[in-house]
């Protein structure tokens, strides 16, 4: 659809520009197509095709990007846009583990005796005793009391997990946002073993 | 929010435009100009009297004496910039007075040529990466280190007090040598800067014994974990002034924190990271209620911390802070604890929400006392609103930003045009303002550049690439045309929405002051450049990205460069030969080309990232290896 917007004014010198065809939009319905976008390389590339006739001075790109013109696929992210820094806007995302967003963080659960792994989600847990519950479920076991003096009392088994370093710790010591970003993998190790845990 | 340093902000930078196609910029040993009655020369035995000592001294000593004592008294780089250029005497003796040295650009001027020039600086500002870096649109590791820096002033400056950074790189290492170099170091802030952790900030904190100020502003920190709070000395009363880590993301001794808050009594800003809890920040109000500015860290409880009777007081410790004006943080709010500020509500000056994730009526029970209020940043979870309800009670509000929850492009966003008239209707005295949107219409921002004339800051981000004016359909020209007509203060812009060159042509008409001019997906060809980069005399810092603009555009600033501090522009309709064209004709210009490799397998040759700036070095030598530097 051909829009005839009179820009008037004598000051603009439109025959430099050349502006043949109305706004770039290529019908009334569509509010949010983005022509003009020709030159971006990192962009979804919904081009309008009315949109390349517009610029004599454009020849350069509209060469370039010849073989660009695709179908436009749903609004892929554009980089840095908006124009919000990665801190503040990863300050949101992490709030947001309630939604599903696929990603998860999974990671590897192993016990002492058992014939094969198991994986955990460890974001879909708030707190330590939630996940510690989840694996005793998992594995039918039992996990001691946790005190940060004697570790876990009165059981065979204590989780301990990787962390990002490759050291072997105790589950529970660090504050748990902490341990969800630096467990690398579980290990649900017998009380037998626990001695030659140097990590405290 | 972080601006006290007025002298350091970048929109202080009034240099006078410096003509420099062919000339050197003004170096002391090259300034050849004389005022009238005084020879070239520095004649005198030795270092004179710095009084009035009447022994028969030479004239220049005199002169220089005198300029050396009212010199002294200037303060702004303005100033002193234009002292600078009047002869070759003063040229020295501003050089010997300037004790604030301010780099805008870090490449612009090397360190030896800068301590060469400046011999008694006490304090030093730099910056380094160009804004848009911040957006991802840079590949990491371009430069902007602090290490030449720092190894250079270590000799020059022995007595240096204060360093400021934004956007650099900055090792553990530097931060040791800053450390160990500078006996009388007062004042470290760095902004939006990375390369360091939480190890570099053990040393400053352990060897700067006269440390006052440590900032550390939306910087990135490597991923080490070092116990730097409790590296501050322990015993003595410490003359801390400033803490501010709310950037740091790893938990932090809370129990050395306390330590060092009970003994630092000039302690008068404070602002924690969301490790600290709520209950954890009510143990350091109490031990600081002399604090001025607090930021509160996560401002709940961590999980599973009992709550009900045996919370303590917080509306109590607010309100023993007497002289707090400026609150912050929020980082993991329950706004069942908001209620706690309102003691301080009516005096503050300056509220940051920009973390709170609040609604409109949680915001208005706060709001409603916040008469004083001055800066005010929050998120947009607020609605049109919870805007409304600032307007009404914020008459004095010179600032406002409002930031996106959901930084997407396609959604229904919470705050639009209402929210925009209304801030413009009740709050007249607004100078800056950031907005981020979903929809605008041109009325509304009509509306404010005639409410609002003494905006000096208009960053209008509509979210959605090309979106007219949802109601007529029409580009955002003229809304952007109102304001650089009636706002005639305005000194920076930021464009978005649909925009034809219809609107650059009002920026380059009307927008006389503008110094700083953010561009995205807008306009429609070469002209749309050219009309700013011929209309606009002050322009400083320019960047885009996204828009359709060429080499001929580019061409028609080259009059114009070397008064300013950089260009910027990516994704743009660039080209090798063109970017060429310039570097040729402009030699005291760097122009730093960035190309996508695949691209140019693909015979797409446009230039993906164009920076340019004015340097006195040419070429640098630590560029890494996806930059190409034209000649």
């Amino acid at each position: 659809m051909e829009r005839a917007v009179n820009y008037g004014g004598d000051d603009l010198n439109l025959e430099a520009t050349e502006l043949r065809l109305g706004l770039p939009g290529s019908d009334g319905l569509e509010k949010q197509s983005s022509p003009g976008v020709r030159t971006n390389k990192r962009a979804s590339p919904d081009v309008a095709e009315d949109s390349r006739s517009k610029s004599n001075n454009s020849i350069v790109s509209d060469a370039g990007n010849g073989g660009r013109d695709t179908a436009p696929p749903p609004k892929a992210q554009v980089v840095g846009w908006p124009p919000i820094r990665s801190f503040r806007r990863n300050s949101f995302q992490a709030k947001k583990s309630d939604e599903a967003d696929g990603a998860g963080m999974y990671v590897k659960v192993s016990m002492d005796g058992a014939p094969y792994l198991r994986k955990v989600d460890l974001k879909l847990y708030k707190s330590y005793p939630e996940l510690l519950k989840a694996l005793e479920h998992m594995f039918k076991f039992t996990i001691g009391e946790y005190s940060e003096r004697e570790g876990y009392d009165g059981s065979e088994y204590v989780p301990t997990y990787e962390d990002k370093e490759g050291d072997w710790m105790l589950v529970g010591d660090v504050p748990w946002d902490m341990f969800i970003s630096s467990c690398k993998k579980l290990r649900i190790m017998k009380g037998s073993e626990t001695s030659s845990l140097g990590c405290l | 929010m972080r601006k006290d340093r007025t002298e350091m902000s970048e929109d202080d930078d009034r240099s006078p435009p410096l003509d420099l196609r062919g000339a050197d910029i003004a170096e002391s040993s090259s300034k050849t100009r004389n005022c009238s009655g005084v020879t070239g020369s520095v004649a005198g035995p030795g270092p004179g009297p710095s009084s009035m000592d009447f022994q028969a001294p030479y004239p220049d000593q005199v002169l220089e004496n005198v300029l050396e004592n009212v010199l002294q008294f200037l303060s702004t780089r303005r100033d002193r910039n234009a002292a600078s250029l009047v002869c070759k005497s003063w040229c020295r003796v501003e050089a010997l007075t300037r004790s604030e040295l301010f780099i805008g650009n870090c490449y612009s001027v090397s360190p030896r040529r800068a301590t060469a020039r400046f011999a008694r600086v006490q304090a030093v500002a730099i910056k380094g990466r160009p804004r848009f870096a911040d957006f991802n649109l840079m590949p990491p590791n371009w430069g902007a280190f602090f290490a030449p820096w720092v190894l250079a002033m270590a000799t020059a400056y022995p007595w240096l007090e204060k360093v400021y950074l934004k956007r650099m790189s900055v090792s553990n290492d530097d931060l040791t040598l800053l450390a160990d170099s500078f006996p009388s170091f007062k004042e470290l802030v760095l902004v939006c800067c990375d390369g360091f952790g939480t190890g570099g900030l053990a040393v400053v904190a352990s060897k700067c014994r006269l440390l006052r100020v440590l900032d550390l502003i939306e910087s990135e920190l490597s991923d080490e974990d070092v116990d730097w709070i409790a590296c501050f000395p322990e015993s003595g009363t410490s003359c801390l002034e400033s803490l501010i880590f709310d950037c740091v993301e790893r938990p932090i001794n809370f129990e050395a924190l306390e330590r060092l808050v009970i003994r630092s009594p000039s302690l008068k800003k404070l602002r924690l990271n969301r490790f600290v809890s709520i209950g954890q920040l009510y143990r350091l109000m109490v031990r600081a209620p002399q604090l001025t500015h607090i930021g509160t860290g996560a401002f709940s409880a961590p999980e599973g911390v009992a709550l009900g009777d045996l919370e303590p007081d917080y509306t109590a410790a607010f309100a023993a802070c007497k002289s707090l004006v400026c609150l912050s943080g929020f980082r993991e709010i329950l706004a069942d604890y908001l209620p706690a500020i309102h003691p301080v509500c009516a005096n503050l000056t300056s509220l940051n929400f920009s973390y709170a994730n609040i609604n409109a009526e949680q915001l208005k029970s706060v709001i409603l006392h916040c008469h004083k209020l001055q800066t005010f940043w929050v998120l947009d979870s607020i609605c049109d609103e919870g805007l409304q309800a600032v307007a009404a009670t914020c008459k004095d509000l010179r600032e406002l930003r409002v930031f996106p929850i959901d930084a997407q492009e396609d959604i229904e966003g919470p705050v639009s045009e209402v929210g925009l008239e209304a801030i413009s209707e009740g709050c007249r005295k607004l100078q800056s303002i950031l907005y981020f949107c979903q929809h605008m219409t041109n009325a509304a921002v009509k509306t404010m550049s005639n409410n609002c004339p003494d905006l000096e800051v208009f960053r209008l981000c509509i979210m959605g690439r090309h979106r007219p004016d949802h109601l007529t359909d029409e580009p955002m020209d003229e809304g952007f045309g109102a304001i650089v007509m009636n706002c005639k203060k305005l000194t920076r812009l930021a464009v978005s929405g649909l925009l034809t060159d219809r609107a650059f042509n009002y920026i380059g008409k009307y927008g006389k002051l503008v110094r700083t001019l953010s561009v995205a997906f807008a306009g429609d060809s070469d002209m749309g450049l050219k009309y700013v980069l011929e209309g606009c005399p002050r322009l400083q810092k320019l960047e885009i990205r996204d828009s359709p603009f060429g080499d001929a555009a580019l061409l028609s600033g080259l009059h114009h460069y070397y008064n300013m501090r950089f260009l910027w522009m990516s994704s743009c309709s660039l080209s090798p030969p063109g970017c060429q064209e310039i570097a040729r004709a402009l030699p005291r210009l760097v122009v730093e080309v960035i190309s996508n490799e695949t691209d140019k397998l693909n015979g797409d040759d446009t230039v993906d990232i164009l920076y340019m700036y004015r340097s006195l070095e040419g070429p640098r030598e630590d560029a890494p290896g996806f930059v190409t530097i034209l000649q």
